[in-house]
């Protein structure tokens, strides 16, 4: 914006677009929040196809039941694809270049996102079998963001069959 | 689960926007700095305020722009009891398309009716101009009720 008065023409409006929402967590989410608040990651199985979501939404997208069977996960698995992220933006933490993948843990059928560090971007691969490296347990929450990052483990990477479902 | 066992957060989800201006607005949101409100003559010979780019019906550009007064009548409103820290004002108030004199579309804005017994559909209001205006259409705080007029 110009500033008043000064005869330039205005070439520019402030737009803000601002929400604030109360979310609520749900029961699937909840227990995974307060699993994950001790250290464990848990996952729920639906019992028609036997698939295992994790986090849990409570039901399953495919059959459309409820997903009641808990099932506690590995803290490791491997990167099916994965976003090098170099260019700056608002809120940005992480100093760039850095990588966020789809990582399916052992056991698990479907991926989240999370950050992976300790290896050159360059280097990082589709079948990476990545473990998770946890903050210091003072500093927990209720938070995925727990696990501080995930880093390879140094094993061979996974059969691209073995994930290629999940892509 | 117990309901007590559910978790909840506050989330807040914002973008910080700046939007450009294009040539028709840019004169529509300049007139608003110097306390003028502007619109631009439709395809079918109606003004439109906002002024639009081009014709809403046939697509072609516009470009005979056309002061309009800053005073007007309501068209239609519906009132916010409940304002909240984004609304325009800090006290009940009404949204109301008015259409100003010199217009044939209604502009979107607040009205500081006071009541909901004040709002009345064909009502006459003017702008209420903050006194520092930067170009844009917060430099109308609001629009009043016009005294005495129906």
């Amino acid at each position: 914006m110009t500033a008043p008065g000064n005869g330039e023409a205005v070439t520019q409006v402030e737009t803000p677009s601002r929400i604030e929402y109360e979310y609520i967590a749900g029961r699937a989410q909840s227990r995974f929040l307060r699993a994950i608040a001790e250290g464990r990651i848990v996952g729920q199985r639906c019992p028609a196809c036997g698939q295992v979501y994790v986090p849990p939404r409570g039901s399953c997208p495919t059959d459309g039941v409820p997903t009641s069977d808990e099932v506690e996960l590995p803290h490791r698995g491997m990167i099916t694809t994965f976003c090098v992220v170099n260019v700056p933006f608002a809120g940005q933490r992480i100093e760039l270049p850095y990588v966020t993948a789809s990582i399916l843990l052992e056991g698990a059928d479907i991926p989240f996102q999370h950050l992976i560090q300790e290896v050159e971007a360059s280097e990082v691969r589709m079948g990476m079998r990545v473990e998770a490296v946890w903050r210091p347990q003072e500093e927990w929450g209720f938070t995925l963001e727990n696990i501080a990052h995930f880093r390879p483990t140094g094993e061979p990477d996974a059969d691209f069959e073995s994930y290629r479902a999940h892509l | 689960m117990s309901e007590r066992e559910i978790l909840s957060a506050p989330l807040v989800v914002e973008y910080p926007y700046a939007r450009s201006l294009g040539p028709t607005l840019s004169r529509f949101f300049t007139a608003l700095r110097d306390k003028r409100i502007v619109g631009i003559r439709g395809a079918d010979g109606r003004v439109l305020v906002p002024p639009s780019e081009y014709d809403p019906q046939t697509s072609e550009p516009l470009s005979e722009f056309v002061d309009v007064e800053d005073s007007g009548e309501v068209l239609t409103w519906t009132w916010v009891s409940r304002p909240d820290e984004d609304n325009p004002l800090d006290r009940p108030f009404a949204w109301a398309l008015v259409r100003l004199d010199g217009a044939d579309t209604g502009l979107l804005h607040a009205v500081d009716g006071g009541d909901p017994s004040t709002m009345r559909t064909g009502m006459r209001v003017r702008a209420r101009w903050r006194e520092e205006t930067v170009g844009h259409i917060r430099d109308i705080e609001c629009f009043e009720p016009v005294e005495g007029a129906s």
